[in-house]
This record gives structure tokens, sequence and C-alpha cells, in this order.
């Protein structure tokens, strides 16, 4: 589930594919311009995918393996920075 | 706690050859990466791919197959889905996995963090439905994903190709490249064309053309050399624009993937200290080795693409070099037969790349992106906030971030770190090592204080 609707994926398929087969590239809004963004990297560099997934924000949509009944959400504004502070 | 003799981190070509080879010799080795299995970027998923979608992957892909199994029975412990977040000089490493962070000592360190892509900061790159090329060919290969629609591939590089080339065989064919190497590259590269028809070169050449004359012969839409490129969004989706010879374009897009090359991942060598040296062929920062890949650090080895670009077989010749040097150390008796062996392909299958290096060389342009242009993603810092901080008190990369909190965000400088040294040293004329570079700190990925305050 994303925002809400159901989305199909496959076994072994990440969020980030899921969602990305699913034509959802906006994952997010930036916390300083409110920008949006979705995965860049794809493989756990960039934090860009960050979304929301049942209840906890911070996940890497592009590390993370979409498993039945998870609930995701778009993450607006804050996100953890280097330091691991919430910024 | 008793110590490792190694901890390999990164299970790519170059770990997997150094953790099969140590522990095929006896020494007690743990191998550590993020991902689910072992492969890298370059095997990705080697251990589960159906056949059919390995098969499109082409032969090189498929050679990891027995690698990986090799490393299974090395009888070296193997710790997936685990990653490095700090690594300390005498040996300490910290690790984090879903238990959550512990330490283990070592007392040698094989460094195999592979390469990433070359950030390509360009005017509309942050936009949603742009992303890197090594991310399509990570969907593609984990995935069996190809992105729906009207696809604009920008950039240059071998991988470039190769993905272009994957896209065709799985039948896309809504897809246009855009070159965008340096005009005159092709001259530039000619006096490195000798050493590359030396050794193995001629067979890294082959494949390329190959690529090239399968795009060709598909009439995929092709542009070579376009200048002033931007990305911009309009209501339809993407629009990529760009002038070549005087003319302007504009192309539709649903999605755009940018590549400029491979550079080595260097964040945890930094954070570490080793000295590091710029490459001016390579167009990048690499630790300094010496033959025995040995770092400036002592017991500190490095190996594949993360000393340096050279590709999968390289990388895993570098890993079973690195580790006989380690075993030597450990006192066991090495066959220099085999080393010498070892070398020699090493350099065979390295003869081509001076030549690759000139013929991808990216544009300077890239180097010095226009004022408007992001350069910190993260905290959305654009080129002309680093120019402006940089002329009004002629501060090196560090004072930039902690003025401007570039490089401050999660991916802690991996992005803007080589753009904000690039501008430093465009702006106060110094050479790359000069202008330095943003200073490393662990934790290398995001750990919550409350992890770590469990570790005590
Ligand atoms: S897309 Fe870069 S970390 Fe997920």
């Amino acid at each position: 589930m994303f925002e809400g609707r159901a989305i199909p994926f496959r076994p072994g398929q990440s969020l980030a594919g899921a969602l990305m087969a699913a034509g959802v590239v906006h994952f997010r809004r930036t916390p300083v311009s409110g920008s949006e963004r979705g995965p860049w990297c794809l493989m756990g560099i960039c934090y860009e995918c960050l979304l929301r997934v049942d209840g906890s924000d911070n996940q890497r949509a592009c590390m993370t393996a979409a498993r039945p009944g998870m609930k995701t959400e778009r993450q607006d504004g804050a996100r953890l920075d280097a330091a691991g502070e919430q910024a | 706690m008793t110590a490792w003799d190694a901890i390999v981190i990164g299970a790519g070509p170059a770990g997997i050859g150094g953790g099969s080879v140590l522990a095929e010799n006896g020494a007690r080795v743990l191998v550590v990466d993020e991902a689910p299995g072992p492969g890298g970027q370059i095997w990705r998923g080697i251990e589960t791919v159906p056949d059919s979608r390995a098969l499109l992957l082409g032969p090189d892909y498929l050679a990891g197959k027995a690698e990986a199994a090799r490393l299974r029975a090395s009888g070296a412990h193997l710790a997936f889905e685990t990653s490095v977040w700090r690594a300390e000089p005498d040996g300490t490493v910290w690790l984090r996995d879903n238990e959550g962070i512990r330490q283990e000592q070592a007392r040698h360190l094989l460094i195999a963090t592979g390469a990433m892509e070359r950030p390509v900061p360009r005017p509309g790159w942050t936009l949603p439905g742009v992303t890197t090329i090594g991310g399509l060919q990570i969907l593609l290969k984990r995935e069996g994903l190809l992105p729906d629609g009207e696809l604009v591939l920008i950039g240059t590089g071998p991988l470039f190709y190769l993905y272009a080339a994957q896209c065709l065989a799985a039948g896309k064919r809504d897809l246009t490249l855009l070159d965008t190497a340096a005009n005159g590259a092709l001259f530039a590269a000619l006096p490195s064309l000798p050493a590359a028809l030396t050794g193995r070169g001629p067979a890294y050449l082959a494949k390329g053309l190959k690529l090239l004359w399968k795009l060709r012969r598909a009439g995929i839409r092709f542009h070579a050399c376009p200048q002033d490129l931007r990305i911009e969004r309009d209501a339809d989706g993407l629009r990529v624009r760009f002038r070549r010879n005087g003319a302007l374009h504009s192309l539709y897009a649903s999605h755009v993937g940018l590549h400029e090359g491979v550079i080595p991942e260097t964040h945890m060598v930094r954070s570490m200290g080793c000295h590091m040296d710029w490459s001016r062929e390579g167009a990048a920062f690499h630790p300094r080795r010496d033959n025995r890949l040995q770092s400036s650090i002592e017991r500190v080895f490095v190996a594949g693409d993360a000393g340096g670009i050279g590709g999968a077989t390289v990388a895993l010749l570098e890993g079973r070099l690195a580790a006989l040097s380690i075993l030597e150390e450990l006192g066991r008796s090495v066959d220099p037969l085999l080393r010498e062996t070892t070398r020699r392909t090493r350099r065979a299958h390295l003869s081509a790349r001076p030549l690759l290096d000139a013929l991808y060389r990216p544009q300077d342009a890239l180097l010095s992106p226009a004022d408007e242009v992001v350069a910190c993603r993260c905290e959305e810092v654009t080129c002309g906030e680093i120019r402006a901080a940089l002329m009004a008190d002629s501060a090196g990369p560090n004072q930039v971030k902690a003025f401007l909190r570039c490089g401050m965000g999660p991916c802690q400088g991996r992005t803007c770190g080589m753009t904000l040294t690039s501008l430093a040293a465009a702006s106060r004329n110094l050479t790359m090592e000069e202008a330095g570079y943003l200073t490393v700190r662990p934790p290398l990925r995001p750990v919550t204080l409350g992890e770590i305050a469990d570790l005590y």
C-alpha cells in the first residue's frame, strides 16, 4: 500500500522498484525547500528514496524488500542527517 | 573477543576473491556486505537470478556464479545485510545488522567497497523520474524491471552503452541516447591505443564495439555532444533540452537516466585517514597503494574498484593478490608463482584502461557546473552558493560545509564532495589534492543515538 493505494509486487522486489513499476516517482519532499524527490542511486547511497514505512520514517525504499501488508507513505520534510539526528 | 585474521569489507568481485583465498588457506576471515548475498553491484543477485534474466545480462555477469559459489565453499564467515559504519586503522570494525550494532576486531582489513557512479550535477538532475543509470541497471538485475515509456539515457562510459544494449535485448525500443563524451575525446585517446592492443585489451575493445554495433543496427536514436543540456518538467512529464550544431532540440521523456562513468567509493578509506591521490586520467581520487595493495596505513589493504577503476576481473584478481599479501604477513607460505601469474593477468586486463579513460572522459563542465545547478542534493546547496562562499573568505571544502551545510546531509558528502573540491580548486587555482576534501567521519551510515547507547 502506498498512500492508501494497493501496489502489486513480485517476491524479491524492493519498495522502490515496486513503486516505480506502478508509476510512482515522487517519494518525498525535501526539508529545505519542499521540492519533490524520488529514488536516485537505487543502491543505498543517496537517501533520496526515504519513505515512512509502517509508521517509521527514514526507510530507504531501494534497500527495503516489499512485503505483503506493508503501509508506505511519502515522507515530507524531516529526516535524519549524517550524525543520525533529526534535521 | 578473539580477533579475526582479516575482515573483508564488501562482497563484490574483490571481496569474493580475497575472502575465498584467505579462507581456503586457513585464515579466520569475516566477509561483510550490505546486500543479502555475494556479488556486489556487478554480480548483484547472482545466486538468485532466474536463468532467463541472467542470459539477458550476458556472460560477464554469469561469470560471477562460480566465484560466489567458491566463496560459499571456502569456509569464510559471511555476514550479509550488515553494514560497516565505522572502521579504524587498528582493525576495529563496527557493524550494524537487524539485531543492532556490534564491534569486531581484525589483524588485517581488506577494503573492497567497489565503485560508485560519478556524480552528475546537471540542471534538473534532482527531478523525480531522473535516476542514475547504475540504479536503473540494479532494477533490471534485481527485479527484472525496465522503466515504462520514453526513456532518455544521457552520459557516456561502458555502463552507459551496456545498459542501453540490455534494454534493447529486453525488447525496449522507445529509447534515445545522448552521448556526452568530451568533444575530441577520440583524438585525445589515440596515444593510449598501442597499449590497449596488448594483453587482454583487444577483448575489452571488441566487447565495446560489439555493443555499439548492436545499438546502431537496431536504429536506436542517438545524438552526440549535446551542449547546454537541461532537464525540465512540464505537465506531460520530463523534457530534455539541448543544443547541437546551433540547433535547439527538445525531447519528451517519461524517465531519464544519467551516467558519466564510475569512480572509486572512497568514503571508508578516507574516514580511516588513508592517503589519497588524484588521478588525472580517471578524473577521480583513489587511495595510494603499494605493490602489495596495502594502503598508506599498515595492515589496511584495498582491492578492486575501491582502489582504482579496473572492472570485475581486475577486482577479483586484486582481491586474491591482497589475500596473498595478508597470508604472507600471517606467516603462511605463499606460492610465488601463483602471485606472479595473478599479477601478470591483472596487468593484461588493465591494458585497455588508459584508452577507455580517455575515450569516456567527462566534459570539463561536469566538474564545474553552472551556478544554478544543485551540487548538494541533501541540503539543496547550489554551485553558485558554494562559489560565493569560496570567494568570500577563500575557504576550503570543510569551511563551506560548516557554512552552507553542504555535505552534512544523510549521504555525507558522497554526492557533492568531488564538486566541492573541484569548485575550490578552480576558484583558488589549486590542484585537486591541494584544494582538499570534506573530512569524512563515522558513522559512515546513519546510526541513531539510541543504537549507540544500546552498546553500553
Ligand atoms: S535511491 Fe539512493 S538511497 Fe535509495
